[in-house]
């Protein structure tokens, strides 16, 4: 029973600084700090841009992750999803060339493409996990393995590169920077900002942390679970068509390889940004910043040499597993 | 001197700053059945959960058998022959009724399981409960009092020298109570001393030898359970004397029809179901649990599959394919199942109350009005009498009443036109029901037409104008006026009275 009895009248308003929602900050803060005892190059401003830079990618696909999970779901998908859509958007691109040339026009067409199946392939994942009442486990597992599968096809088993003069046009969109910052980290802080107000601050987002909660009560508060369910995954897709836009002209290519193991880094990222994996809470920023310790780790252990990067995985590991540790003590179980 | 085997002295219970429990002395004789009463919040769960080892008191002693015990754990408590059985259920849904009652203490024969002995002796003990629950059942199976049957059993397995039940008889139906209550008292023979924790004051009355009340986290007074009328009791609880408990209802409106239903079915529970309400009428629907009653709301509402008929509402056909279209209509539902159903347990009070209105606290882009709707968790907090830690409080921190009226305030917040309440006081303390029944008869004078679903028939009786009779998924009779009744219902109810020929009379509105 509780303890209300006991309390007076005007209830004052609960405010705590919790683990979950600043543990990951102050981790991120304890290993540049760390980072920078160990080799000052960690903290010059072209290893720290280069580092968050790469940490887009996983970023704006674990920001996607941050939806499903939150509500309730899980996406494996995405990093065969990644890789199918760069694939399909090389192809596209390649073959624009031919009739509406080398231009900008093409490279917008091949971007609206990826869009289009990112949102396409959520709407799959998502109306299949609801509509056949299937574990989104098994249904993204699924789907993880045809779109892997797709892109081997289309390469052929091989590489798909794109046309070398479209990847001088193309080009900027990864390398260059708009008043000093790097392309991928403003559009990786542009998603996050919309993906916080999305999930925080809208009636969507509301739903998605109900759902996630308890999809009886959700089903009970007159909210469309299977609707609500589905989105999250069009939400991912979208996402990841967004990644994928910045990933392309990184290398130009896309193979069999592309984005292998991209869905753990991706959960692994909102799992220690503080979002609960059985769904009802979430931590938006927390996934950023969760996204950017899996990058700062690795760049660590190449800047040191003490430990071999071949155990960046190990080590990655670790972290995640302390992280679900700290946030259950802060939890108070 | 009666012989004491559990004694506390002057115990005392914080939880953070706050002190749950004050210099409690209870003390519990060996072969009796002590009854523990209070509201919601008065101290009932933390004092047993003392007992049973899952809080440590603060301050004062426990006492088994004359010695000073602390325990540390459920374990503890267990290994000293205490053993609780509790509200929420404690199994493992996934495996068998047989596993779960053996959870733990499994029997063996060497490093094997001896399945043969344990399913023998749990047909001997679920057989002692009358229940015709399978041991090889798995336990997401059943019903929610089959579950309650189980857990029960689970607990009379451990041999326990004290048994602890904490509201047992919620779920259960009369004649399941009326089993368990001829189990308790051969236990008793048996020489096992019973805690009984209930909001029934009737059943207290019947089963309890002696009975203990608590308010507020003090203890009140401890008395023969002969000599004390369940009105003392209530009086005892709530500090006062309970005069009304039921407002006064006033007659019967039958004027202007606002909802009627027509032949609503839903495959295997409800089966050509047609009835009307009034406007400001307060309309019962009584019945066994599991009489389809939960089952032709949900079917008439879109919660549940309908396979025919149906709904009326002013006049107009109503097509509710969802529960959000009933909503947008303002039909409103409670369920029955607060935690499962009704609210996030694990969100704030703010989240769950305006959850089922959240359009109305959208603004433009579909951002939402924080500020709004801090605004309405104050006006409900004040409306409804709510008490809780702090305004931020997550729910599962408040007092089933408490949760209750976040519930209602949830159901308001869409000003409904049409309530129906299906269970509205299951768990709860007496004044807080009070309170409800009033609310419930405000509305009803105000204009709205509200339906109550309850398996406490004084309830049905104190409160509505009319009442609905189901079983086994059909309405089987209905009662107005005078005939309002304990006995005539449950002849309805029971199958006495009410054939098939009397269905087509139905549903006069």
């Amino acid at each position: 029973m509780s303890k209300s009895r006991a309390q007076a009248k005007p209830l004052p308003f609960g405010q705590r600084i919790d683990l979950v929602t600043y543990g990951p900050f102050v981790a991120l803060a304890l290993l540049a700090i760390l980072g920078g005892i160990i080799n000052p190059t960690f903290l010059s401003p072209g290893n720290l841009t280069n580092v968050l830079t790469r940490s887009a990618f996983i970023g704006i696909i674990a920001i996607g992750g941050t939806f499903v999970i939150s509500a309730g779901g899980i996406d494996l998908s995405v990093g065969s999803m990644a890789a199918f859509l760069s694939g399909v958007m090389i192809i596209v691109m390649n073959n624009l060339v031919e009739t509406v040339g080398v231009s900008w026009t093409t490279v917008i067409l091949g971007m609206l493409i990826a869009v289009g199946l990112g949102l396409a392939a959520g709407l799959v994942n998502g109306l299949v996990t609801t509509k056949g009442r299937i574990d989104s486990f098994i249904v993204t597992l699924g789907t993880m393995g045809i779109f892997r599968s797709l892109v081997t096809y289309l390469a052929d088993g091989g590489t798909l590169s794109l046309n070398f003069q479209l990847r001088g046009i193309y080009r900027p969109v990864y390398y260059d920077s708009l008043l000093g910052v790097p392309i991928p980290i403003l559009i990786f802080f542009l998603v996050a900002l919309i993906g916080w107000i999305l999930l925080n601050k809208t009636r969507f987002g509301r739903y998605c942390l109900a759902i996630g909660s308890n999809a009886d009560v959700a089903r009970y508060s007159a909210i469309h679970v299977d609707r609500m369910r589905t989105l999250t995954y069009v939400v991912q897709g979208l996402c990841v068509a967004v990644a994928t836009i910045i990933y392309v002209p990184r290398l130009g290519s896309a193979s069999s390889s592309t984005g292998v193991l991209w869905e753990l880094e991706a959960i692994a990222a909102v799992i220690i940004g503080g979002t609960a994996l059985k769904g009802g809470s979430s931590r938006l920023w927390g996934t950023v910043a969760g996204a950017i310790i899996l990058s700062v780790i690795g760049n660590i252990l190449n800047l040191t040499g003490a430990i071999s990067q071949y155990l960046n995985g190990a080590v990655q590991g670790i972290i995640i597993i302390v992280a679900v540790l700290v946030q259950r003590s802060g939890r108070g179980r | 001197m009666a012989d004491v085997i559990l004694e506390t002295q002057k115990l005392c219970k914080n939880f953070g700053p706050v002190r749950v429990l004050f210099d409690m002395d209870f003390e519990l004789r060996r072969g009796e059945i002590h009854a523990v009463i209070g509201e919601n919040g008065a101290g009932k769960s933390t004092l047993v959960k003392i007992v049973s080892g899952y809080h440590l008191p603060t301050e004062g002693k426990l006492l088994l058998d004359g010695k000073t015990v602390r325990f540390l754990s459920t374990k503890d408590a267990e290994d000293a022959g205490i053993c609780m059985i509790h509200q929420e259920f404690n199994l493992a849904n996934d495996l068998t009724v047989e596993e779960n009652i053996f959870l733990g203490k499994e029997r063996r024969r060497g490093p094997f399981l001896d399945r043969r002995q344990m399913q023998k002796e749990s047909r001997a003990i679920l057989a002692s409960l009358e229940t015709t629950v399978h041991p090889r059942a798995r336990v997401k199976n059943l019903s929610v009092s089959q579950k309650q049957m189980v857990e029960i059993a689970k607990a009379v397995s451990r041999k326990a020298d004290i048994l602890i039940m904490d509201e047992p008889t919620a779920v259960l139906t009369r004649t399941e109570i009326q089993v368990l209550f001829r189990l308790m008292r051969s236990l008793q023979e048996q020489g096992v001393s019973i805690i009984y924790i209930s909001h029934k004051l009737d059943e207290v009355k019947e089963i309890a030898d002696r009975v203990t009340v608590l308010r507020d986290g003090y203890k009140v007074g401890v008395r023969s359970a002969d000599d004390l009328s369940e009105e003392e009791m209530a009086a005892m609880m709530v500090g006062r004397d309970i005069e009304d408990m039921f407002p006064d209802r006033g007659p019967a409106p039958r004027e202007l029809e606002v909802l009627r239903a027509e032949a609503v079915s839903s495959p295997g529970s409800v089966e050509d179901c047609s009835f009307a309400l009034c406007e400001k009428e307060i309309l019962g629907f009584a019945g066994l649990v599991g009489a389809g009653r939960t089952e032709l709301m949900e079917a008439m509402l879109g919660l549940r599959e309908r396979s025919g008929g149906r709904l009326l509402y002013r006049g107009e056909t109503l097509s509710l394919r969802s529960y959000r279209n009933a909503i947008d209509k303002r039909i409103v539902y409670l369920s029955e199942d607060r935690k499962g159903k009704g609210l996030l347990i694990d969100k704030a009070m703010g989240f769950n109350l305006t959850l089922l209105a959240l359009r109305r606290y959208s603004r433009s882009l579909g951002l939402i009005d924080e500020q709004a709707e801090d605004h309405s968790l104050l006006h409900a907090i004040e409306e409804f009498d709510i008490r809780a830690p702090s305004q931020r409080a997550v729910m599962q921190t408040l007092s089933g009443g408490n949760q209750q009226k976040v519930a209602l305030g949830k159901i308001m917040e869409v000003e409904p036109d049409v309530l129906i309440l299906d269970e509205p006081t299951r768990g709860i303390d007496v004044g807080t029901k009070q309170q409800i029944y009033f609310f419930i008869n405000e509305l009803a004078k105000g204009g709205k037409s509200v339906i109550v679903i309850s398996s406490e028939l004084p309830e049905i009786i104190g409160l509505c104008h009319r009442v609905v009779v189901m079983r086994s998924g059909r309405i089987v009779g209905e009662v107005v006026g005078a005939d309002i009744n304990e006995e005539e219902i449950m002849r309805y109810a029971m199958g006495i009275k009410g054939g098939n020929h009397r269905e087509q009379e139905q549903s006069t509105g």
